[in-house]
């Protein structure tokens, strides 16, 4: 890696020419800078990076960093990018998407590059809603979701972003909020830390056909109650002074309060390696009594498809010796004519 | 046991084809035939014929698999017409090909599987063996399963198991009907089940047991030689479609420097050059089994942006589900090659046989103006070199390109010359190294190609994606005369293709009473019925076009030098339409869409009524 070149990296070295063209008061806006504030500082050279996106608001993402960037077909950016990575695995991969881009068209490759662990990062903007079609329900909109597709209120189910990946075998699961800023930089150089298929599900306000999404999660009044912040063994306390905590009744989470009765030793410990923990917190996702986990959900180490591919192509090359196209068409049966 | 005397009779060519259920190994017979007729030294073409079902219910007529060959000590192009031997082990496979054997042909016959259930299950209601429906040929009837039961008595096997190497026993007949060595199936055998010694030796045994059947019972009182073929000096091998494709983009991809990039998703008849590929780690190549064929196509235009040779294969339904992506490799302009072994459609279709029913799809089926590069082998062997072509367009002029196989000449087989690869045409990418005056979109030289900034170059940063682009910047374009430059430029890009295409040179007189014109897989049987028609003095050509967009420059001034012009294709008339539009010419179409290839007899016939009848 040339480090004389990525010392110097600065953030206004990832703002690309091009006038960003989301709505004014987009949260697309605050994850954009919180990207362009993290590249410089991964020390990776400039021209390693690639960002890969799909269709929809967010997937305008690539045209605003100054990096190798490519602005696919509706869904299909998982794919585009394993084909990129696997052909370059010296690339920082990061592909951007949306709920509708990978959850709903694309709900096929988001699964099997999860599956696949292929070393990338994906950062999913869920509004929960269709911004760049003007305002359809979405997969993860809340049944009964009324919008101009829907005026009598949508009759799906939504996804949980977060249990689909589980159950895809994702190997890094994490979420975040655009409005918490603080809380996000670390995350998305958490994922980029990490080797594998790295998901980012970011809470994103659409305050255009979604305005308010997640105002509980974020406005200052109500966020502290309605947050858990997960931090790696550290004990998942909530509340405005504090003093809140989960504990697990069987397998249902229970809120506690601290003081006479419990302490923070009483208190359920965040193992992001525990992956029927990690089921449990993500069930969280809709349950109007808890608060929302954010953070590392669940992370594990495992090889990934694309160095098992790279090893594979090395032992060929050793154990048959390098490619000889005279030999391999002469085969077994083959014939001279003089 | 003596040998009894036999006369030996010399043949120009001859046609023979086994059949049987799914599960009598017809196709292993086959292709074990084929290698060792092509080591012998003939020319040979074949034609596989299997259902779709893996296991199609044992017996029945929808069940037969069949493995025909046409050899012989000429130049031949198709696997033959009428056959001059059948091998039917059981009576489905009778009743379904005994219509295609010559008057006095031989009738080889497996008794064993003419059981009162097998006889119902193919219609018969009464046996043939009994009746006279053989009386115009030569049957012999052998009760193979039961003789391998006898030659294998002392190996330790199942009775079932041993019955599996009956085949075998039909091979060695055929082997000694034909005067053949055994060697290159006793290879075969002993490297296929090289883990399973019992099975080496029953089938080794079985193999020798049909050769010895035919030398030593005086059934078959004639065998027969066909002389080896002139071939021109050099290497040789007997090769499939599908392998001698994937050959051909390996050596594009050894010639370019670059490494292969393989994406796809299974799908017969593609699947094949998945396989082979796969096979070839050592020389870097990637394959990625995808999850569906968009992740296939998609994924190789990831690979494609970021330097490798791309590649993606599948069949017409494919080909339908790719259509968006082709989209975005058009409008992003990057090398890519897409290779169509075309089946019988709509739809899920028939998908074991063969069909030419997808150029229209190649040649229009994107949304937008969205011209691609098709071209089309016209051979098995041809496949090497027009895979080759297909990426040394592609990585020219930074273009996708769309390859048209079809499913006969994808499983077809057929002598290969190998070829010197320092001969083959250079590669040449459009890799940029130096970042002045770097512009992603920009088209300044006579081939329309933009640069090939490969990602983790520095100073190239850019970004591509599927919204219309201004030339040169590549930025993201509303502009209503920039949208219109661009879709003509893209339109020029291919058309332009024409100056490097070698001119069209018909077979044949440059003018004339009928001009014959084919496209891919239909060449053997197009160019034999033409020789004939030569042969018997009627003034014909054949012109076969490997490049379908763009068409060759001087086929406008071939046309208009022949009173008649045929156009012959496995669909409804697609070629016929394009060149009727293009060149208004009164073309009369030759269209047959039954899964089958042409026989040179139905062309021939054709060709006759044109020149004869007017």
């Amino acid at each position: 890696m040339a480090a004389e070149n990525t010392q110097t990296l600065t953030r206004q070295d990832f703002v690309s020419d091009q006038d960003v063209r989301w709505c004014p008061g987009c949260g697309d806006y605050a994850i954009l800078s919180q990207v362009q504030k993290l590249f410089p500082t991964l020390g990776i050279p400039k021209e390693n990076f690639l960002i890969v996106s799909g269709i929809g608001c967010s997937s305008r993402f690539p045209y605003y960093m100054d990096t190798y960037g490519f602005h696919t077909i509706h869904g299909r950016a998982p794919a585009l990018a394993t084909g990129a990575k696997l052909a370059n695995p010296d690339l920082s991969v990061w592909v951007i998407t949306g709920d509708g881009d990978s959850m709903s068209i694309g709900g096929n490759h988001f699964i099997h590059v999860l599956r696949r662990n292929i070393d990338m990062n994906i950062l999913m903007f869920n509004n929960q809603i269709y911004g760049l079609t003007k305002g359809q329900y979405s997969p993860t909109s809340e049944l009964g979701k009324v919008t101009k597709s829907t005026p009598m209120g949508s009759l799906d189910y939504p996804f949980n972003p977060p249990q689909l990946a589980l159950g895809a075998s994702g190997t890094f699961i994490a979420r975040t909020i655009d409005r918490e800023q603080k809380h996000m930089g670390p995350i998305l150089e958490e994922a980029h830390n990490h080797k594998g298929t790295s998901f980012v599900e970011i809470y994103q306000n659409c305050n255009i056909f979604n305005d308010g999404a997640f105002s509980e999660l974020t406005e200052k009044e109500t966020k502290a109650e309605t947050q858990l912040v997960l931090e790696q063994g550290k004990p998942m306390i909530f509340g405005a002074n504090n003093d809140k905590g989960l504990v697990l009744e069987g397998s249902n989470f229970k809120i506690v309060k601290l003081g006479k009765e419990y302490s923070a030793d009483d208190i359920l410990r965040h193992d992001k390696e525990d992956k029927n923990l990690a089921m449990l917190l993500s069930e969280i996702t809709y349950n109007p009594e808890l608060p929302v986990p954010i953070g590392i959900l669940y992370q594990e180490s495992k090889p990934t498809y694309d160095e098992m591919m790279t090893n594979q192509i090395q032992e060929a090359k050793k154990s048959i010796g390098p490619g000889d196209l005279e030999k391999l068409f002469f085969g077994t049966n083959s014939w001279i004519v003089d | 046991m003596n040998t009894v005397k036999k006369n030996i009779s010399e043949v120009d060519s001859a046609t023979i084809r086994f059949a049987g259920d799914s599960g009598d190994g017809m196709q292993l017979t086959g292709s074990q035939f084929s290698d060792n007729t092509a080591i012998f030294g003939n020319d040979l073409a074949t034609l596989p014929d299997f259902p779709a079902e893996i296991r199609a219910p044992k017996g029945s007529l929808a069940g037969v698999s069949s493995f025909q060959l046409q050899f012989s000590n000429k130049d031949i192009h198709t696997p033959g017409d009428d056959l001059d031997v059948l091998v039917a082990m059981n009576p489905a496979g009778l009743k379904v090909h005994l219509g295609d054997l010559k008057d006095n042909g031989m009738l080889i016959i497996n008794t064993a599987n003419f059981t009162s259930k097998n006889l119902k299950l193919a219609g018969y209601e009464e046996s043939p063996l009994d009746g006279s429906l053989l009386d115009g040929y030569q049957a012999i009837k052998v009760d193979m399963t039961k003789l391998v039961a006898t030659a294998l008595e002392e190996i330790e096997l199942s009775s079932k198991l041993k019955a599996r190497s009956t085949n075998m026993f039909a091979l060695g007949l055929l082997y000694w009907l034909y005067g053949r060595s055994l060697d290159s199936s006793v290879n075969f055998i002993q490297k296929k089940f090289a883990k399973a010694p019992d099975i080496v030796e029953a089938n080794i045994k079985a193999l020798n047991a049909g050769y010895y059947y035919g030398e030593t019972l005086e059934v078959i009182k004639t065998t027969y030689r066909v002389n080896k073929a002139k071939f021109e000096k050099g290497k040789y091998r007997n090769i499939m479609g599908n392998n001698a494709l994937a050959f051909g983009l390996l050596t594009a991809a050894q010639r370019s420097g670059l490494d292969l990039y393989y994406g796809g998703y299974p799908i017969t008849p593609a699947s094949d050059i998945l396989h082979y590929l796969a096979q070839y780690k050592n020389f870097g190549v990637k394959t990625f089994q995808a999850e569906d064929e968009i992740a296939g196509v998609v994924s190789a235009i990831g690979a494609a942006f970021a330097g490798d040779l791309a590649i993606t294969a599948t069949s017409g339904p494919g080909v339908a589900l790719k259509s968006e992506a082709l989209g975005l490799a058009v409008i992003t302009e990057l090398p890519l090659v897409l290779v169509n072994v075309q089946r019988g459609g709509p739809s899920t279709g028939l998908p074991t046989k063969t069909e030419q029913s997808d150029l229209n799809q190649a040649i229009y089926g994107r949304n937008g103006e969205a011209p691609m590069v098709v071209l089309a082998p016209a051979t098995p062997a041809d496949c090497f070199m027009m895979a080759y072509e297909a990426c040394r367009i592609a990585l020219k002029y930074m273009i996708p390109v769309i390859l048209l196989s079809d499913g006969y000449i994808a499983n077809g087989s057929e002598p290969w010359k190998i070829p010197d690869v320092n001969t083959l045409p250079d590669m040449e990418t459009r890799i940029l190294k130096k970042k002045e005056g770097f512009a992603p979109f920009n088209h300044g030289n006579p081939d329309l190609a933009r640069p090939w900034a490969l990602p983790g170059t520095p100073g190239m940063e850019h970004r591509i994606g599927g919204l219309e682009k201004w030339e040169e910047t590549g930025h993201v374009s509303y502009d209503p005369e920039n949208h219109q430059k661009m879709v003509e430029l893209r339109q020029e890009k291919v058309d332009i293709i024409a100056r490097d295409l070698p001119p069209a040179k018909p077979f044949g007189k440059e003018s004339g009473d009928l001009l014959v014109i084919g496209w891919g897989g239909t060449h053997g049987a197009l160019r034999s019925a033409v020789e004939t028609a030569q042969s018997e003095g009627m003034s014909v050509s054949h012109l076969h076009l490997r490049h379908l967009n763009p068409l060759p420059q001087n086929l406008g001034e071939i046309l208009v030098k022949f009173q008649k012009v045929m156009i012959a294709e496995l669909n409804l008339g697609q070629l016929a339409n394009i060149i009727r539009a293009k060149f208004l010419v009164d073309a009369v179409g030759l269209n047959k869409v039954q899964g089958k290839p042409f026989t040179q007899t139905e062309v021939f016939n054709k060709i006759t009524e044109l020149v004869k009848g007017a």
